[in-house]
């Protein structure tokens, strides 16, 4: 792995909610344009890790991180939120569209970040809906309420509305949780469709999905990373033994 | 995209510092009220107020004893069949109600809650005043007790509310029959929702002036019975504070300052009991 | 339990029977209709009302008709009576005061719900609570005592000086008058709009902040953008109560306004409100006219404040079922 691959180089991290420590001595390397996929049981501090990566934490008045997060060789930790929360996009376990319309929903992200301008914003909403499968779908009711649309596509609006600002790293929670199987295996292709567009890390407590979407694989648990490897590797030949009662069942 | 951003940081802090003004402005408010209430009340208020009557207009001196006697005799009666009435009430929208009809009624009682208290006034001067072609007592106790109906049925039913169902079927299951049940069970544990409810509705018409106007109306010396207009003491505040003696208008200030006392005190004391824990 | 025949007909006549007897023998159908009545009597006052409010307003209803509500003049000697002055000022007086209580009610309900810690919040809510248990004929006695005499020897010459060439901030400075009205309404009505405007605001799911502040939105951007429309129609619920509250509110305007029935476009000029009319003149009206006229007036009112309060709490209803505000 070539020094310039890495994204995102966690080293040393803890993560305390309170008095109460949730995340351990955490060191990983994620690597650009790939998939890395966070498994776990419930609980065990994935999705807490996932919420460092943008500093979505910071919303509670007692969390705290220490540790270094570099994001391409800068300070994550030290940066300006609103700044990073633009090159690091986060899609949400169940889906969470505005109350606004499909159109206004995407173009949020670009309105409030400043890519204002009339034809050329209305040219990166249409982008955003193509690359989430769902422009066809949508292009005659742009106008409408995105709660008129299914759960699915929700949660395929919230993926573009986060992809409409060009995100150099997705962060997704647990995204098909709320999904039905069909809707599921549309969003699992979509993540495919944008690999090598940016890098994206995917918590998710069905171990399947990583299996079939993730090129790496980390396993958590109690707030430790016991294991962070090619997922292949961690499916079929994991070097601890907690990763293996995890995968075969025996636990979680 | 400095610029921008720093433009919009900036927006962030000046925007939620405004609000914070805002919130700031209308706590100060009442502090400001009860403040000067307290500094020009205060130095007006003395035995004499609590005691005498009032003099002849225009002499200085005298009391608001009668408008404070008038006003207990006036909550007590409006009380006396405003509660039983309301709680009643509020019992049959928790424990006996049907759908529809509950929530016509609670609509209702939230519509009439809304009406403003002069035209509960003009009600009550069209049914007691007008036959008995005087003021009296009676009729402001009307007035006042029809507005207490429609606040205690909602408190009453919201305090009964957050009794667990798993409560009454305890009493149900021995055998209780269910105006026992909720005699025994559902009432005792829901008390302090419901003393809450009574204590600040009283206080609510306490401080009612409009409907008392034409109904009590007032009274310069003592009213005995129900019958004859009684002074009050909102109604004497607002007398005294628009007329033309500097002496009464030191006198308004005193009376407001023992109702806003009265009021203010029974909504704290009432609210801080009632704590439910997790307020809103 | 499959094969159990459902009772009906002449045989569930007769399992009904002992139950009502049960019911009586135990006092719950006693209960039950006693309640009942109580709650009825909800209804019976509203219907009541109502029908006095009607009864007692048939000689102007006849006489003018809905002119009454166009009228000018407020004449009781000769027997000339029209609403519109005090239409006009209670529409005024009121529009005024969300004017000021809107934007303020709302930005202390937003630092309230986003910014302050839940402590503090609470406790300054607790307080603002307090403020609309305060007697009407209090914030009068305020009105008078300290905000006529300031208006009339600052405020207003103040508005003069700088607003001066609009219409409204023209004539002469009594210190009473429709200004000072809208004022001491905007004060009595706040506490109203962000009691339930926080609430609502703090019901708003927590994920529809963190969407927004995900794509790099300021907390305000987020606030004001995503949160407070969530919240719209519980926020608009809450005005409406505030403009009815403020409709009807008769104390602390009548002694403040002026009372004159007169349509001016100065909002320092006395003015005249449905409620204050009522409240002045009541008593001292001569003759079934006058008298009833009056009354029309508050029937003029009830009608508004209803239909206000109507429209006000189904979006409350609506808001509250759903959870949301769509």
């Amino acid at each position: 792995m070539a020094a310039d691959d890495v994204k995102l180089r966690v080293s040393g991290l803890d993560f305390f909610y309170g008095p109460k420590q949730a995340l351990f001595d955490i060191g990983v390397q994620i690597l650009t344009n790939r998939i890395t996929a966070l498994i776990g049981p419930s609980g065990c501090g994935k999705s807490t890790f996932l919420r460092t990566l943008n500093r979505m934490y910071e919303t509670l008045p007692h969390a705290r991180a220490e540790g270094e997060i570099l994001f391409d060789n800068e300070d994550l930790l030290a940066m300006d939120p609103v700044a990073l929360r633009r090159r690091v996009g986060m899609v949400f376990q169940r889906p969470n569209p505005f109350p606004k319309s499909i159109f206004d929903n995407i173009a949020y992200g670009l309105r409030v970040n400043g890519t204002y301008r009339g034809a050329a914003l209305h040219e990166k909403v249409e982008k955003s809906l193509r690359r989430a499968a769902l422009w066809d779908e949508v292009k005659d009711s742009l106008h409408k309420s995105a709660y008129a649309l299914s759960g699915g596509q929700q949660q395929r609006l919230c993926i573009a509305r986060a992809l409409a600002v060009d995100p150099e790293v997705l962060l997704l929670d647990e995204p098909c949780s709320a999904l039905d199987p069909i809707a599921t295996a549309k969003i699992e292709e979509l993540l495919f469709s944008i690999q090598d567009q940016c890098t994206q890390v995917i918590v998710t407590h069905n171990m399947q999905q990583a299996a079939r979407v993730a090129d790496f694989t980390g396993f958590f648990l109690l707030g430790k990373l016991i294991e962070f490897n090619k997922t292949e590797v961690i499916f079929k030949t994991p070097a601890k033994k907690e990763t293996e009662d995890y995968i075969t069942g025996r636990f979680g | 995209m400095g610029l921008r951003n720093t433009w919009r940081k900036l927006v962030n802090l000046v925007m939620f510092s405004l609000t914070g003004v805002c919130a700031l402005v209308t706590v100060g408010v009442l502090f400001f009220i009860l403040g000067y209430l307290l500094w020009y009340g205060g130095t007006s208020f003395s035995w004499t107020f609590l005691t005498h009557l009032p003099t002849p207009v225009g002499e200085p001196g005298g009391g608001m004893a009668n408008a404070i006697v008038g006003s207990a005799k006036l909550l007590f009666l409006a009380s006396a069949f405003g509660i039983p009435i309301g709680f009643l009430g509020g019992v049959y929208l928790a424990e006996f109600g049907g759908q529809t009809f509950s929530f016509v009624i609670r609509y209702t009682a939230d519509l009439l809650n809304g009406v403003p208290s002069i035209v509960m006034g003009i009600f009550a001067f069209a049914i007691v005043v007008l036959p008995m072609k005087h003021f009296s007592t009676l009729a402001g106790s009307l007035a006042l007790g029809v507005m207490m109906i429609p606040i205690a049925v909602r408190s009453t039913e919201e305090a009964l509310r957050t009794v667990p169902l798993m409560l009454r079927e305890g009493a149900l299951a021995l055998g209780a029959s269910k105006w026992k049940t909720i005699a025994t069970v559902a009432v005792p544990a829901a008390r302090k929702g419901i003393i809450t409810g009574i204590v600040l509705d009283i206080a609510r018409v306490a401080g009612e002036t409009a409907p008392l106007l034409f109904t009590a109306f007032s009274n310069r010396f003592w009213s005995p019975g129900w019958n004859q207009p009684t002074a009050s003491l909102p109604v004497m505040v607002y007398t005294y504070a628009i007329s033309a003696y500097d002496d009464w208008h030191r006198q308004a200030w005193a009376a407001g300052l023992v109702l806003l006392s009265l009021v203010l005190v029974a909504n704290v004391v009432a609210r801080l009991s009632f704590s439910r824990g997790s307020t809103r | 339990m499959a094969g159990v025949p459902i009772p009906s007909g002449h045989a569930a006549a007769k399992r009904r029977v002992p139950a009502l007897i049960q019911g009586l023998r135990s006092g719950d159908t006693f209960a039950h209709l006693l309640t009942l009545l109580c709650a009825a009597s909800i209804l019976l006052v509203t219907v009541a009302l109502v029908h006095q409010l009607y009864v007692n307003s048939v000689l102007p209803r006849h006489k003018f008709g809905f002119e009454f509500l166009t009228g000018r003049t407020w004449d009781p000697v000769s027997g000339d009576f029209g609403a519109l002055p005090f239409i006009y000022g209670t529409v005024v007086t009121s529009a005024l005061a969300l004017l000021i209580a809107v934007p303020l009610g709302v930005g202390a309900a937003i630092f309230l719900s986003e910014l302050a810690p839940p402590r503090i919040s609470n406790a300054m809510t607790f307080v603002i609570e307090l403020l609309a248990a305060v007697p009407s004929v209090i914030y009068g006695l305020l009105g008078i005592f300290i905000m006529v005499p300031f208006l009339r020897q600052y405020g207003e010459p103040f508005l003069k000086r700088t607003l001066g060439f609009l219409p409204l901030f023209q004539g002469r400075m009594y210190g009473v008058g429709m200004l000072a009205a809208g004022l001491v309404l905007a004060i009595m009505v706040v506490p109203f709009i962000i009691s339930i405007s926080r609430e609502v605001l703090i019901a708003v799911p927590v994920e529809q902040r963190e969407a927004a502040l995900a794509l790099g939105a300021t907390k305000w951007e987020s606030t004001w953008q995503v949160v407070v429309p969530y919240a719209r129609i519980g926020i608009m619920a809450s005005i409406f109560l505030a403009l009815a509250r403020a409709l009807g509110e008769t104390m602390a305007v009548t002694m403040v306004i002026g009372n004159d029935p007169k349509i001016s476009s100065s909002l320092f000029a006395p003015g005249y409100s449905i409620a204050a009319v009522i409240a002045n003149e009541f008593t001292e009206a001569t003759g079934d006219l006058y008298l009833q006229s009056l009354v029309e007036l508050g029937l003029v009112l009830f009608a508004l404040t209803i239909v206000i309060n109507g429209l006000a709490r189904i979006f409350i209803i609506t808001t509250t079922q759903k959870g949301s505000a769509h």
